[in-house]
C-alpha cells in the first residue's frame, strides 16, 4: 500500500519510524513538512529523511509543497498529520478535501477539519467510494472510534465521560502529589515536554472540548461545535481545593463530559473518588463509556506521543489496507 | 415512621421486609413492650432512609402486610452534595453565598472549611449541601453556579451526582 504523509513533525516521524522497524507493507511515495517535500512513486527513502530530519534540516526539496504532494503523488491514502487549526481547519481541509476528490483515502490525527467538516468530508469520501479515518484525533493511543464504531456498534451510549487531556492530568497530578501550585506544576509539565510554550489549547479545556465534539458529531449523532461545550479550565485550581478534596479520599480531574440525551457538552475540573477509574496518573488518558447492551466500559492509555499517536494511525491505516486496497 | 402492627411472632420482620424491597434504608428501630401490653398490638419505630418517591409504595406494601402506619415523621435532609469553591469567597460576602441556598428553603450548607492563604490571594472552599430532594439539590447547585457566575468564583462539582 502507497501512502503520501503530510507533517513530518512528532507524528508523522513516528509513523515513519514504525513503517521502517515492522513488516507492515507500507510504501511512502510522498511526503512534506512545512518547507519541503518529496515525491518518488518508486518508493522514498524513509530513514534518510528521518535522518535529515534529525540533523535539522528540511525532510525533502525546497519548493515542493504539500499541495503539490496532494494532487501529483501516486498513492492510496493520504496520511494528514498536520498541527490542528481550530479556527479554520486550513491548510488540512483543503488537502483533504482534494485527496477524497482524487478517490484517495484519507487517514488524520487532525482534530480541526474533523471537528469542523466531518459531515462534508464524510459525505465527499462516501462519494468517491473511499475512506475517511481519524483514529488519532482523540486520546491518542486509545482505540476509542473504532470501539464505539465497531465493537460497540448497536448500542445506545447513554454517557461518555473521561480524561481528555494529559497536559491538564499531569498538573493536577503533580498538584495533588507534591502541592505544587498550578504555576509550578505548569512549569515542570513545560521542561518535560508534555505543555507548550503557549498551553493555552490544553489549561483551558480547549482540545478537550474538541475531542468531545468529534466524539458527539462523528459517533453520538450529534450537531455541536465547540462553542455548544461549557468549557472552564484549570488555571485558577489552587494546591489548597485539592487538599480539601484529599480530605474526602477525592482528587480533582478536568473531566470532558457529554450526555447524548440531555444535550451536555461539557469540560470542567470536578471532584472525583481517588478510587474511580478515571484517576489515572501522569499524561494518562481515560474515558469511560456507558452503553445500554455492554454496560460501563473504561479505556486508559497513553493520549499523545510520537509512538502512540502512529498506533491509531497504522491501525487505521491497516483496516483501509485490509478492506480496500488490492495487492500490496 | 411509628407503626403499629400485631404482638405475633414474625410481624417485625414482615414489617420490615417492605422497606428494603423498596430500596430502603433502615437507620434504627425502637421497639418498645409497654407495661400495658396486654393489648394485642406493638408499637415500632423506624427511621429509615428512602429513595425519593418510594414513599407511597412502601406505605402500600406495609398495608397488604397488615402493618398500620400511626404516625410519620418529618423528612429530613437526605441528599448531600459536596462542592469545592475557589476565588475571592470573603471580598465577595461569603454569607451571602451560603445565604442564596439557605434560602430556598429545601437546601441548606450545612459544612464549610475555608482556606485562606495570602491576603489579596484567592481563597478556597469546600461546601456541603444536603436537601430533601434530589430536584432540590439540583436547583441548589444551578443556584450557586449563578453566584459563582456572578462572584467570578471557579465552582468545582463532583463528578457523580448527589
Amino acid at each position: 500500500m502507497r501512502i503520501a504523509i503530510l507533517g513530518f513533525g512528532s507524528v508523522g516521524q513516528g509513523i515513519a519510524r514504525a513503517i521502517l522497524a515492522k513488516d507492515l507493507n507500507i510504501t511512502v511515495t510522498g511526503l512534506a513538512d512545512s518547507r519541503s517535500g518529496i515525491i518518488d512513486a518508486g518508493g522514498i527513502d524513509v530513514a534518510a529523511a528521518l535522518a535529515r530530519k534529525g540533523n535539522g534540516d528540511s525532510c525533502g526539496t525546497p519548493g515542493i509543497s504539500p499541495a503539490d504532494v496532494v494532487t501529483k503523488a501516486e498513492y492510496d491514502v493520504l496520511v494528514e498529520v498536520t498541527p490542528t487549526n481550530v479556527e479554520t481547519a486550513e491548510p488540512a481541509l483543503g488537502h483533504i478535501r482534494e485527496a477524497l476528490g482524487r478517490k484517495k483515502h484519507v487517514v488524520t490525527s487532525n482534530k480541526g477539519p474533523i471537528a469542523l467538516a466531518y459531515p462534508e468530508l464524510r459525505a465527499l469520501a462516501e462519494a468517491n467510494g473511499v475512506l475517511l479515518k481519524y483514529e488519532a484525533t482523540v486520546c491518542g493511543a486509545i482505540p476509542l472510534i473504532h470501539a464505539m464504531q465497531e465493537g460497540l456498534a448497536g448500542n445506545s451510549i447513554s454517557r461518555l465521560y473521561g480524561v481528555f487531556n494529559g497536559t491538564c492530568n499531569y498538573i493536577l497530578t503533580r498538584m495533588a502529589e507534591d502541592s505544587l501550585t498550578y504555576e509550578q506544576a505548569l512549569a515542570e509539565a513545560r521542561e518535560l515536554g508534555y505543555a507548550e510554550a503557549d498551553p493555552t489549547y490544553d489549561v483551558e479545556g480547549i482540545d478537550a472540548a474538541i475531542k468531545l465534539v468529534i466524539l458527539a458529531n462523528t459517533i453520538l449523532d450529534m450537531h455541536t461545535t465547540l462553542d455548544d461545550v461549557e468549557r472552564t479550565g484549570i488555571t485558577l485550581l489552587t494546591p489548597d481545593a485539592l487538599r480539601l478534596a484529599e480530605d474526602l479520599d477525592c482528587t480533582i480531574r478536568l473531566i470532558g463530559e457529554i450526555v447524548p440525551k440531555a444535550g451536555v457538552l461539557r469540560v470542567s475540573p470536578r471532584i472525583i473518588g481517588k478510587e474511580h477509574p478515571l484517576v489515572v496518573e501522569g499524561t494518562l488518558n481515560a474515558v469511560t463509556v456507558e452503553a445500554d447492551l455492554a454496560g460501563e466500559l473504561t479505556f486508559i492509555g497513553k493520549g499523545a506521543g510520537s509512538t502512540e499517536t502512529a498506533s491509531a494511525i497504522i491501525g487505521d491505516l491497516l483496516y483501509i489496507h485490509d478492506r480496500y486496497v488490492q495487492g500490496s | 415512621m411509628k407503626l403499629e402492627m400485631k404482638d405475633q411472632p414474625g410481624q417485625l420482620v414482615a414489617a420490615l421486609k417492605p422497606i428494603s424491597a423498596v430500596g430502603g434504608n433502615i437507620i434504627a428501630v425502637i421497639h418498645q413492650r409497654e407495661a400495658s401490653a396486654a393489648a394485642k398490638a406493638l408499637d415500632v419505630q423506624i427511621v429509615l432512609e428512602l429513595p425519593e418517591g418510594r414513599l407511597e409504595t412502601l406505605l402500600e406494601l406495609l398495608r397488604e402486610q397488615g402493618v398500620t402506619v400511626v404516625r410519620i415523621g418529618e423528612e429530613r435532609l437526605l441528599y448531600k452534595c459536596t462542592l469545592i469553591m475557589i476565588g475571592h469567597l470573603m471580598h465577595t460576602d461569603l454569607s451571602d453565598t451560603v445565604d442564596r441556598i439557605d434560602r430556598t428553603g429545601s437546601a441548606e450548607v450545612t459544612e464549610l472549611s475555608l482556606v485562606m492563604p495570602a491576603i489579596n490571594a484567592p481563597s478556597s472552599a469546600r461546601i456541603t449541601i444536603r436537601s430533601t430532594t434530589r430536584t432540590e439539590m439540583k436547583k441548589a447547585i444551578r443556584i450557586l453556579r449563578g453566584v459563582a457566575e456572578q462572584k467570578k468564583l471557579l465552582i468545582i462539582e463532583p463528578l457523580e451526582d448527589a
